[in-house]
């Protein structure tokens, strides 16, 4: 019966969110890879572009409260997030118009590309700063909970309650449809096979007659596309705040470091095993100890390995151990 | 040196003098010390971008961790702390260091393999949980001393002069770790291990209270300077002042900053010195070599990743030293202000812009982009207030938008960056 109980705890307070958390890092991890893959080069500016096109999910999704539209239970940001989209794609067409094109066009060293896309870091992190102000801002509405911990609570008879959110589930659930159709796009689609070998070996791919710049542009979009559904995904799930999407960077690029640079089925993997050990790392085990050791044991202390505030340690930990034990990350990816 | 060189410098100057006629001369002086910090920054990232083409974007950490020296260095110890809690973190410090020393050992000692691997686990883990167990009743005796105004070990008690090296040598530390990881793989790898080691810090700095004081902020840091209330009590300064006809409180602040500003000249003037005779050198053109090609530099043997960790390390100091100068001229440290932005990238468009690979123009980069750095904001509320003019008083777009003056500068640094990388990716004074 305890055993049972510390799982409940333990299902309340690390599976749930790390699910939840693991499939908005793994979203967010799948673009920088996209663009690892068929652009060469890391993309800083991911970050941004998720607050970007979640500022412009808020945006409508404000403007949609205002004139009464609503899909309760459904947070009305759902109905906002194709707008979003095509806000992002626009943005992010006009930066590789702008900025990466020339480089691609000049073959710069890959490093180049990378330090352009911090001055697009900036500049978009100024312009959302602009519109939406560097505050938090809460945009979940609908209903709030599943199952609350304590209806769980009456309905099972347990003395420790399970909440689920609903904005938890709508994550995973788009997480799931997402992924699926990535995947379908990437695997069955003459598109998508022209944009796999690309990545796998430009040269050959061009002497196929593969056209670089459409396949670079089918890139940005669904990169753009699942930028912003990661981006509103977790802002529902959390707050919006720039500065928070900035700091997101290092989960994302170590999940997707973990998984292998270019590898999609890596970087959902690697998003996994970052939320996952970061959520668990900052956890507090004393209830957990407290049901299952005897009660002279109980411990005294959190049982917490690090606090909260170190959980990028945690990320940045990970990718160390990768980097020095298997560059290439878990599935293979490009490592030099 | 030719003449359009010398007149970008002279620009500055004139810049300063016009600050210091229309503001005043406080201004001026406060402004010139910042932008020679920002040149010693500037030649730390240039040593790593311009020499060796190291893409680093964790300025903000190895300057975070000289202003730490700072404090370890110079404040005095708190006696009762380091009775009480010193041993603790002291024997807590020891442990990590043996259990990391330990696990370097195995990785080299024993044949790769399984054996290997669990062995590098129960001395990581186990080390992990006796550092813990030593640090964390410790820090928790030392927060409790007194923690209005001390609740942390203090420092050394040494002159502050010296926590300026000791700042350097934080920020290698760091460097070499991180360099180890991350350099001889992908090039990128080394800007996301940067960016991550420069949020660690910046935690640390923020939550160790014992160390730091964490977010109290540590204030009182002795300054290698004359005190101003000290110069407006002694009668030979104020004759002077007198004879000089300025006034004393006015006089006493300028004298400071004159006396910080002749320090920083000297430190930049060193680290110049040195980088250009570096930068000349065989060593010089080697690192040059391998940054135009490193597979011909490997070709004719010189080892690639040796070289990029020393240069990383060279240039990680020197933004260590930076960080520790800066420390000691505010006077406090207060971790909230190690932002990105400030210290990282405005350093890298100072070096962009400056003139990557060229000593002088990273300093001229640094002089400029300062003084930039602390108009734009003006100058941006400046404009909008004209573009809003036209709109209603009091009407809430207008309010939005010149609020939003601060977040100008985010938009102009970056624009400034991509301009400079796309029209003119040599800078203001190219490499020769």
């Amino acid at each position: 019966m305890d055993i049972l109980h510390a799982l409940i705890v333990l299902a309340n307070f690390i599976i749930v969110p790390a699910i939840a958390y693991g499939s908005q890092l793994a979203l967010g991890a799948l673009g920088i890879t996209l663009v690892v893959g068929v652009l060469r080069f890391s993309n800083f500016a991911h970050g941004e572009t998720m607050a970007f096109g979640t500022m412009i999910v808020i945006l409508m999704t404000w403007l949609f409260t205002a004139m009464g539209l609503s899909i309760y239970p459904l947070p009305t940001a759902l109905l906002a997030l194709p707008f979003g989209i095509i806000g992002c794609i626009a943005i992010v067409l006009l930066t590789d118009k702008f900025v990466y094109k020339f480089y691609r066009k000049a073959k710069s060293t890959p490093v180049v590309l990378v330090m352009a896309s911090l001055g697009v870091t900036f500049i978009m992190n100024g312009l959302i700063r602009f519109i939406i102000g560097p505050g938090d801002q809460r945009f979940a509405d609908g209903a709030r909970f599943i199952i609350k911990a304590r209806d769980f609570k009456t309905i099972t008879g347990f003395k420790e309650g399970l909440a689920i959110k609903v904005t938890q589930s709508i994550t995973l659930v788009t997480a799931i449809i997402v992924v699926a159709a990535l995947f379908w796009f990437l695997n069955k689609t003459r598109t998508g096979k022209s944009m796999r070998a690309y990545s796998d070996n430009e040269d050959l791919a061009l002497l196929s007659g593969i056209n670089p710049e459409r396949v670079v542009m089918i890139t940005w979009i669904i990169v753009a596309i699942l930028a912003t559904i990661a981006g509103t995904l977790y802002g529902l799930d959390k707050t919006f705040k720039p500065f928070t999407y900035f700091q997101l960077l290092l989960p994302m690029f170590a999940a997707a470091v973990v998984g292998g640079l270019g590898s999609p089925v890596g970087a959902i993997v690697g998003g996994f095993v970052i939320a996952f050990s970061e959520i668990s790392f900052t956890y507090a085990y004393k209830k957990v100890f407290t049901y299952i050791l005897p009660t002279d044991w109980a411990p005294t202390s959190l049982v917490q390995l690090l606090s909260t505030d170190y959980k990028f340690a945690v990320s940045f930990s990970i990718l160390v151990l990768v980097l020095l034990f298997r560059p290439t990350g878990l599935f293979k990816g490009q490592s030099t | 040196m030719n003449y359009r060189n010398i007149s970008l410098f002279g620009m500055i100057f004139v810049f300063l003098i016009i600050v210091g006629f229309s503001q005043s001369w406080n201004v001026a002086f406060g402004l010139l010390n910042l932008c020679l910090l920002s040149a010693i920054m500037a030649l730390g990232v240039n040593i790593q971008w311009g020499y060796a083409g190291l893409f680093s974007i964790g300025t903000v950490g190895f300057v975070a961790l000289g202003g730490v020296a700072a404090v370890v260095t110079s404040m005095p110890p708190v006696e009762e702390a380091w009775r009480t809690g010193g041993p603790g973190i002291l024997t807590a410090l020891l442990t990590a260091t043996v259990t990391i020393i330990a696990a370097s050992q195995i990785w080299k000692r024993v044949p790769a393999g399984i054996l290997r691997n669990i062995l590098m686990i129960v001395v990581l883990v186990g080390g992990f949980f006796l550092f813990r167990a030593m640090l964390d009743p410790a820090a928790a005796i030392i927060e409790k001393i007194n923690p209005a105004g001390e609740g942390y070990l203090g420092g050394l008690g040494l002159p502050v002069l010296f926590s300026w090296l000791v700042g350097g040598l934080f920020a290698a530390g760091a460097a070499w770790v991180i360099g180890k990881i991350s350099l001889g793989l992908r090039a990128d790898y080394l800007a996301i291990a940067t960016l991550g080691i420069a949020e660690i810090i910046i935690a640390v700095i923020k939550n160790e209270d014992w160390l730091t004081r964490g977010v109290k902020n540590v204030i009182g840091i002795p300054r290698p300077t004359a005190y101003e209330v000290d110069l407006q009590q002694s009668e030979t300064f104020i004759k002077n002042v007198n004879w000089l006809g300025m006034e004393v409180i006015e006089a006493s602040s300028l004298y400071v900053k004159f006396s910080y500003g002749i320090l920083f000249v000297i430190v930049l003037a060193i680290i110049l010195w040195m980088s250009e005779k570096a930068l000349n050198s065989p060593w010089g053109r080697m690192m040059r070599a391998i940054r135009d090609n490193e597979e011909a530099a490997e070709a004719m043997g010189k080892d690639v990743t040796k070289r990029h960790l020393q240069v990383f390390i060279l240039g990680s100091a020197v933004c260590g030293i930076a960080g520790a100068m800066m420390t000691s001229l505010d006077g406090l440290l207060t971790p909230q202000s190690y932002q990105p932005l400030r210290f990282t990238f405005l350093i890298w468009v100072m070096v962009i812009v400056g003139g990557s690979g060229n000593n002088w123009g990273a300093v001229l980069g640094g002089f400029l982009l300062w003084f930039f750095w602390v108009e734009v904001e003006p100058i941006g509320h400046w404009i909008l207030s004209i573009l809003t003019s036209g709109m209603a008083e009091g009407s809430s777009l207008k309010e939005h938008l010149l609020d939003s003056a601060a977040h100008m500068r985010l938009i102009t640094m970056g624009a400034i960056l991509l301009l400079t990388l796309r029209f003119a990716p040599k800078g203001l004074i190219p490499e020769k």
